[in-house]
Formats: structure tokens, C-alpha cells, sequence
């Protein structure tokens, strides 16, 4: 190993902007912003050819700490805006970046079309199990016997399983990462974004504000025990009986992802325009 | 995972051990430019320029490790690697920083961060890597020591935090 430091045409600064993130202090989210931004630079991408896509929420503001093109979308809504982008501008790498609640709660339905629908994006969630941005209501990740002020004696409900969910609608590639080990989030985004389809990379990010016990995710989390599994039934099984903390690839599918449009989409106005006359 | 390989030969495993070393730093620097952006927007300035200080002075043992390999100049990339826990020995914990924290809060931390990196050090320069690895790492460990020492220097010279340091009757964001 003679040289073990590559130097790319851009770094992770380069994707970063100005703006200084308004995020508490701690918040898990900051590590994602690092991953993504190294992710790119290991890619050899440049900001002009990534769209980063989000809804609302805490985790939803990434788009703009980021140089790259970015859409600070609708509550729940980051998946239709980035699939229809990526139809559109198939050369663009897209990231959609969602909450547990923006994705899986008022967003639940686009993620299971957009995983059946195999569009060739990267879909990272900044789970916390907690919606944040609003003070603190339990999401559909939340435990059932979370008792907080909101939900005194917890919701009662169990949690839905994203990964699981994820497989069995077809996403092509999942992962799970933990937004303490930053460079380990960076390379799991790096292989999301190589493999082909619609790629899942459910982040465990602490909200250090509303669920502080999720500092203790730190002890928890560790590298999955096996390499990950292209066969979709071993994969199913793994991802029921996980406990959650399995950290890494977990599932790499062979499905073609989907093919586009089948004309040129028209960029012209008068064009479609054309398509409402009389 | 975080000690050099000891099957590799001497060569290999000195460049491995740097690139670990220039990793740790590369890690400490980002986290303690994140503290210190949080702190900024969190309106305190006097601990986010501490942050800033301790990014800066651990930039400078990163760029010595770039000149001492005559490896490509900053800013590059690192090769990912997987410490024994989630964050390398030298970072400060990703939850360890408090909009109240105060001057000696973060000094706490930068020395709990060096002791760490000191230790790593000290054990590669006790166990079985190549002799040029263990040379190295006795020298890096010294250096580490001579972190904390000026450390608990700094610290003496600030204030220590009164009890209650972080009550706050309007807290920024609280569950309602
Ligand atoms: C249509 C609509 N419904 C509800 C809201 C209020 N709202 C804003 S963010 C949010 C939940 C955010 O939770 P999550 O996606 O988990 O993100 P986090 O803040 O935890 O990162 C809700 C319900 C909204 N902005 N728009
Ligand atoms: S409320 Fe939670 S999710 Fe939102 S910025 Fe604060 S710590 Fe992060």
C-alpha cells in the first residue's frame, strides 16, 4: 500500500456552502451533510451534475448546505420530485434526502412506487425515529412504548420496517448506516450511487434533542456479521430478524432498473402546449 | 481494525500506519469545524472560535504527516477505515457539544480527544508492528503527550464552569 491517498479533481468542501446548517447542536444530521459531501468528491462528481432532492423536516434542509442543485420540496413529496428530475435529466446523479416521517409517514406511499418503480437515485433517510422539525411527535419508526409529553405512554403502535418494506417493493440495493461513523456513511452512499436503480440508504441519525437516548445508538450499532445477499428471500429473512443496528450493504438486487421514457421527453414549450389545443 | 497490519512488510505497513495517522486528523479536523459551525448559528462565538483553534492546530499535524510521506498536498481524501469504535481515537464524540458549553467544556473535550490518540499510539509503539511503525508511533504517542500537557495548561488558565451551566428557562426547542 504505497499510496494510500488519492487526490481528487474536487473534496468534500467543494460541495459544501455557505450556509452554516441550523441544526442543534450534535444532531446526527451534521455527519450525514459530511458523508454526502465526501461521497461526491469520491465520486469524482462535480456540483453542476448532482440534484440533491428533499421534502420537509430537520433532515430535509441538506439540499441547501450543499454547492450542488437542490429542491427543498413539499412534506413527504422529495421522491415524486426526484424521480420525475431523474426521468427528465437521466444525466444528473440524484440524492433524495427525506426524515422518518417526511419518507415513510405522509411520503409512505411514494416510497413504495418509487422503490417498485427502480429509477436509477439515491434515496438517503435521516432516521431518528422522532419527527423533530415539529417538537417531537413519534413517526412511524417511533417505538410503541416511547412515552414522551406528545404520545404520553407511547402510541401503542409497532414500528414499520423500512428496510423490509424496501425489499419487498422491489428497491434494487439497501443499506444501513449510522451517522456517528461519518466515512462509513460516505462509502455506503459511494456503492448506493455506483449501483444501478433505486438505491435505500436508511441513515440511523441521532436527534439529540427530542430522543436523547439515541446517543447510546453509538454502542449499538455495528458492521452487519455477513456480506450483503443478491437473493431477495435470504435478504427478507435477515431483514426481519435484524434488530436494527446491522450496519452496512445489506441487499444488492439484479433488477434492471427503469428504462426511461420511451421517446425523448420534449423540452418545448410551444410542444406541450401542442398536447391542450382545441 | 485500527492497528496497521502486522503481516505487511515494513514499507507497507509505515504507509498504512501514516495513513491512519493523517485519517485520525483528517477526522478530528471535521468534527471540530462541525462543533464550531454548530456554535456560530447557536450564537457562541467565544467556544466556536476555541473549535475553530483546535481544527486549525490539528490541520497542522495533518499537512506534517502529507510532507513527511510527500503525498499529495491538501485537501485530499483519506482511505476509509473502521476504528474499534465508530468514531477514530482522536475525534471528539459527535454529541459532545451543548449551545450553553463553555470555553472549558470544549477544552475538556480536546484533551479527553488527545489522550485517546496518545493511547492509540502507545499501544502500537508496545506491540508487534515493524520496527519502523513502532519508531513512529513511540514518536507520535510523545507528541500527544505534549497535547494534553499544553491542554491542562490551557485549561488552568480559563474559567471553570459554575453548576447549572446549562439551565436555559427558554430553551430553543423544547417538547411541547
Ligand atoms: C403537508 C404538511 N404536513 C405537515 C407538515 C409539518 N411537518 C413539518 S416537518 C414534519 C415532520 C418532520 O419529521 P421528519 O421527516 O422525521 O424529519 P426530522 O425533522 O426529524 O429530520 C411535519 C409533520 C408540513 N410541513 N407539511
Ligand atoms: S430537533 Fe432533532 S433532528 Fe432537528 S436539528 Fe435538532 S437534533 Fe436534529
Amino acid at each position: 500500500m504505497n499510496a494510500p491517498i488519492t487526490s481528487p479533481a474536487l473534496t468534500a468542501k467543494d460541495f459544501k456552502s455557505d450556509y452554516k446548517p441550523v441544526w442543534c447542536p450534535g444532531c446526527g444530521d451534521y455527519s450525514v451533510l459530511t458523508a454526502v459531501t465526501k461521497a461526491l468528491a469520491m465520486l469524482e462528481l462535480r456540483p453542476e451534475n448532482v440534484a440533491v432532492v428533499s421534502g420537509i423536516g430537520c433532515s430535509s434542509r441538506i439540499p441547501a448546505y450543499t454547492t450542488c442543485y437542490g429542491f427543498h420540496g413539499v412534506h413527504g413529496r422529495s421522491l415524486p420530485a426526484g424521480t420525475g428530475l431523474k426521468v427528465a435529466r437521466p444525466d444528473l446523479t440524484v440524492l433524495v434526502a427525506s426524515g422518518d416521517g417526511d419518507g415513510y409517514s405522509i411520503g409512505g406511499n411514494h416510497f413504495l412506487h418509487a422503490c417498485r418503480r427502480n429509477v436509477d437515485l439515491t434515496y438517503i433517510v435521516m432516521d431518528n425515529h422522532v419527527y423533530g422539525m415539529t417538537k417531537g411527535q413519534p413517526s412511524p419508526t417511533t417505538e410503541p412504548d416511547w412515552s414522551s409529553k406528545l404520545a404520553p405512554g407511547g402510541t401503542g403502535v409497532r414500528e414499520f420496517h423500512p428496510l423490509v418494506i424496501a425489499l419487498a417493493s422491489g428497491a434494487n440495493f439497501i443499506a444501513r448506516a449510522f451517522s456517528g461513523d461519518p466515512n462509513g456513511v460516505a462509502a455506503l452512499i459511494v456503492e448506493a450511487v455506483r449501483h444501478p436503480g433505486f438505491s435505500f440508504v436508511e441513515v440511523l441519525s441521532p436527534c439529540v434533542t427530542f430522543r436523547p437516548e439515541q446517543r447510546g445508538w453509538k454502542e449499538s450499532a455495528r458492521p452487519a456479521p455477513v456480506a450483503y445477499t443478491d437473493d431477495p428471500a435470504r435478504a427478507a429473512r435477515r431483514l426481519m430478524t435484524d434488530d436494527g443496528f446491522n450496519i452496512g450493504v445489506l441487499y444488492k438486487g439484479r433488477r434492471a432498473p427503469f428504462a426511461g421514457l420511451p421517446a425523448a421527453p420534449t423540452h418545448s414549450l410551444a410542444d406541450l402546449e401542442g398536447g391542450f389545443r382545441l | 481494525m485500527s492497528k496497521p497490519a502486522k503481516k505487511a512488510s515494513g514499507e507497507e505497513a509505515y504507509a498504512d500506519f501514516m495513513s491512519r495517522a493523517y485519517t485520525m486528523e483528517l477526522e478530528a479536523i471535521e468534527r471540530y469545524a462541525q462543533f464550531a459551525d454548530a456554535l456560530d448559528t447557536h450564537n457562541n462565538p467565544e467556544v466556536a472560535g476555541l473549535f475553530r483553534k483546535l481544527s486549525a492546530i490539528e490541520s497542522l499535524h495533518a499537512k506534517r504527516i502529507l510532507a513527511e510521506m510527500r503525498w499529495p498536498s491538501l485537501p485530499a481524501l483519506p482511505a476509509a477505515y473502521a476504528w474499534e469504535s465508530v468514531e477514530g481515537p482522536e475525534t471528539a464524540p459527535f454529541d459532545a457539544v451543548h449551545y450553553l458549553m463553555q470555553p472549558y467544556h470544549a477544552l475538556e473535550i480536546a484533551l479527553r480527544c488527545e489522550q485517546q490518540a496518545r493511547k492509540y499510539y502507545e499501544d502500537i509503539a508496545a506491540g508487534s508492528a515493524p520496527k519502523r511503525v513502532k519508531a513512529a508511533a513511540k514518536e507520535m504517542a510523545a507528541e500527544e503527550a505534549s497535547h494534553v500537557a499544553l491542554i491542562q495548561d490551557w485549561m488552568k488558565k480559563v474559567p471553570q464552569p459554575a453548576p447549572g451551566w446549562d439551565e436555559d428557562p427558554d430553551p430553543p426547542r423544547m417538547n411541547e
